[in-house]
């Protein structure tokens, strides 16, 4: 069962360069957590695709132990996790994110 | 369900022995805490790994009993 939940975690994350787990969509994200990971990557212009795992249970516990990581939202940038919503705010404010972004060859538009 | 700040504080420095630890009841409600976490045990570790250090400290009540805990990590700058 986990490996059938890992290969579609898998393919999400490998499927677009920016992936986001979230609770809600990038539109209308229904925690605040998710929905401050939404608005930095929206405010860098980066271009995302939100996988809400309020439609999915199987996605919503996979995601946690496939990343160790205990809590939604969660970040990954080809491929890779980059980390949740405290990291994400943190790395956002020392520039590190846009720094990985560029690194990454992710497009991102100056606000 | 809802978490005693020095209970979070317990169990980190339990896993950390060294960990300074400082813990915020951001709303007073036992329920939303910032943790900010110093250890020699960070250096050389990434973000990612360091924050998994305090989780796995927490055995399993992150994103269980613990709904919010907004945690920063750092390694002393000297030390």
């Amino acid at each position: 069962m986990e490996n059938v939940v890992f290969d579609r975690i898998r393919e999400e994350i490998t499927g677009s360069d920016v992936v986001v787990f979230m609770k809600g969509t990038p539109v209308f994200p229904q925690c605040g957590f998710s929905a401050a990971v939404a608005q930095v990557l929206t405010v860098m212009g980066v271009k995302y695709k939100g996988v809400n795992v309020l439609d999915d249970p199987g996605i919503r516990d996979g995601i946690k132990s496939f990343s160790n990581w205990p809590t939604i939202p969660q970040l990954y940038v080809k491929g890779e996790f980059v980390g949740g919503c405290d990291i994400v705010r943190e790395m956002y404010d020392s520039g590190e994110l846009q720094q990985l972004l560029a690194d990454k060859g992710v497009e991102t538009q100056a606000a | 369900m809802a978490m005693q700040a020095n209970e979070i504080e317990r169990l980190i420095k339990e896993a950390i022995p060294d960990a300074q630890v400082r813990i915020e009841d951001l709303r007073g409600d036992g329920d939303h805490y910032a943790a900010y976490v110093s250890s020699a045990e960070f250096k050389g570790k990434s973000r990612v790994q360091q924050h998994q250090m305090v989780y796995a400290a927490l055995q399993g009540r992150m994103g269980g009993e613990l709904h919010a805990l907004a945690l920063q990590t750092a390694a002393p700058e000297n030390g």
